[in-house]
């Protein structure tokens, strides 16, 4: 290939045209309560693993919702599992199981029954 | 101006008194308020009935008003002058028993007065929510957390400090206590909270211009006229600062500082914020008698607790019994001008009702 002296970066626009959401509907599916997230940020907020690193729940749902997976599969096993989240969650959201759920899926490649 | 309104808007006194009638309203706040002033113009005999020892309802209790910063009371009293005790007003009762008799209502009061009317009005309102619910957010736990009405009372008093007596230095507002919170029970908007936090954030401004003032809010509902105007004199001329956050917790420190803990969503990161006053904006709940009421007329609450409507377009102001009408909070949160505004369509409603 000749070397023209730059290179072209990948798109970063959240295409919505050509990206569609399949893991978001199947996240639907095992936990309906995802769909009443308004992002308000109160898990981010009380959470342990984002006060260290750039594990934010309130930004993985948005993403998943855009059909942007690769975004957030790097981070969504940073999360403990501790819960906080839940019991500060106004909307009733059921964060842990979706973390679970998002977890499995990215890195064992399946969503469980 | 008044007397073109008084001689255009009402039928003479001596036209209608010999069909006059008589109209139970429950609550005395400003929808009760300005009903009875409505109604008894038409010539009806209203019986104004209240469960506090005041008539004015939570208007009453507040400083200045949105979006205009008129002083409360001057528009209550302009309310109570219009109704020039034409009701009868009955303090420190509430419904103790109601039955129908063919068209009319028979009354039992808790002072075990009897009225007959020909029809009631419910205007019991809202009750404002009780911020010790939010244990997290540590109203009556740390000294300076306060509400949006303890706020409003310091403006009243002229007294805005906090808990040690100094100025605050760097404040904050947070949106949404009781609201939009399935957590508490409460998963509607009380509508009134995003403006007076806007408003109060302008006041503490005027007050104390070298205060840092923060709004932390999950939307910011400017919907109505004059409200944006606001929001830009907040941003503009005394430089709040907005963060779209809902808080997770508050603490103190040794100080007594308050100690705050959200996300910044717009920045996607933690955010900590010490504070000298925190003032949690509670909002607006069905009035805690409600249900009672409810049992005594046959009314019929929504699932938020607030009284259905025979139809929320076209007849909201029809209960689910007939001959009973309802206005104001009792139906939802409103503003005050939407508040007289269908105060003053079920009092034209109610005279139709009562002559036909």
């Amino acid at each position: 290939m000749i070397n023209f002296g730059y290179q072209r970066n990948e798109s970063a626009t959240l295409d919505l045209d050509t990206t569609h959401s399949e893991l978001y509907k199947k996240l639907l599916d095992k936990e309906p309560s995802a769909a009443t997230c308004i992002s308000c940020g109160t898990c981010a907020a009380t959470c342990s693993a984002g006060q260290f690193t750039d594990f934010n729940l309130r930004k993985i749902m948005l993403l998943c919702k855009r059909g942007d997976m690769q975004s957030f599969k790097p981070i969504i096993n940073r999360c403990m599992v501790c819960g906080k989240c839940q019991l500060a969650c106004p909307k009733g959201v059921n964060t842990r199981n979706i973390v679970l759920i998002l977890n499995k899926y990215l890195h064992a490649g399946k969503i469980s029954k | 101006m008044g007397k073109i309104s008084e001689n255009l808007n009402y039928p003479k006194i001596s036209v209608v008194v010999k069909n006059m009638k008589s109209i139970a309203i429950i609550g005395s706040g400003i929808a009760g308020i300005e009903a009875a002033s409505r109604l008894s113009k038409f010539g009806h005999k209203v019986y104004l009935i209240e469960k506090n020892s005041e008539i004015g309802g939570y208007v009453a209790q507040w400083d200045r008003l949105f979006p205009s910063q008129t002083e409360a009371k001057t528009v209550l009293n302009d309310l109570i002058k219009k109704l020039n005790n034409r009701a009868e007003v009955l303090t420190n009762v509430t419904v103790q028993h109601c039955e129908k008799k063919d068209r009319q209502f028979e009354l039992v009061l808790t002072d075990n007065k009897h009225l007959v009317v020909d029809a009631i009005l419910v205007t019991t309102g809202f009750d404002i929510f009780r911020a010790e619910r939010k244990e997290e957010y540590g109203y009556g736990i740390y000294e300076n957390v306060i509400t949006s009405s303890d706020l409003e009372k310091m403006f009243a008093e002229n007294n805005v400090v906090c808990k040690n007596g100094e100025s605050p230095k760097r404040l904050a507002f947070v949106h949404c206590v009781g609201s939009r919170d399935e957590k508490v029970g409460n998963r509607h908007c009380s509508k009134v909270c995003c403006a007076t936090a806007v408003k109060q954030a302008c006041e503490i401004k005027e007050l104390y211009p070298s205060c840092e003032v923060f709004n932390l809010y999950m939307d910011l509902r400017m919907f109505d006229r004059h409200f944006e105007d606001m929001y830009h004199e907040a941003q503009s001329k005394y430089h709040v600062n907005f963060i779209r956050g809902r808080l997770s917790e508050a603490g103190e420190n040794k100080e007594h500082q308050v100690i705050i803990k959200t996300e910044d969503t717009l920045a996607g990161k933690p955010l900590k914020l010490t504070v000298d006053l925190l003032v949690l904006m509670t909002g607006m709940e069905p009035c805690y008698l409600q249900k009672t009421i409810n049992s005594k007329l046959g009314l019929r609450s929504d699932t938020d607790g607030f009284l259905s409507t025979k139809n929320s377009f076209t007849e909201n102001n029809l209960s689910n019994a007939d001959g009973i009408f309802v206005a104001g909070t009792c139906t939802g949160p409103k503003t005050i001008p939407e508040t007289l505004a269908d105060s003053r369509a079920a009092a034209g409603l109610l005279n139709s009702y009562l002559m036909s």
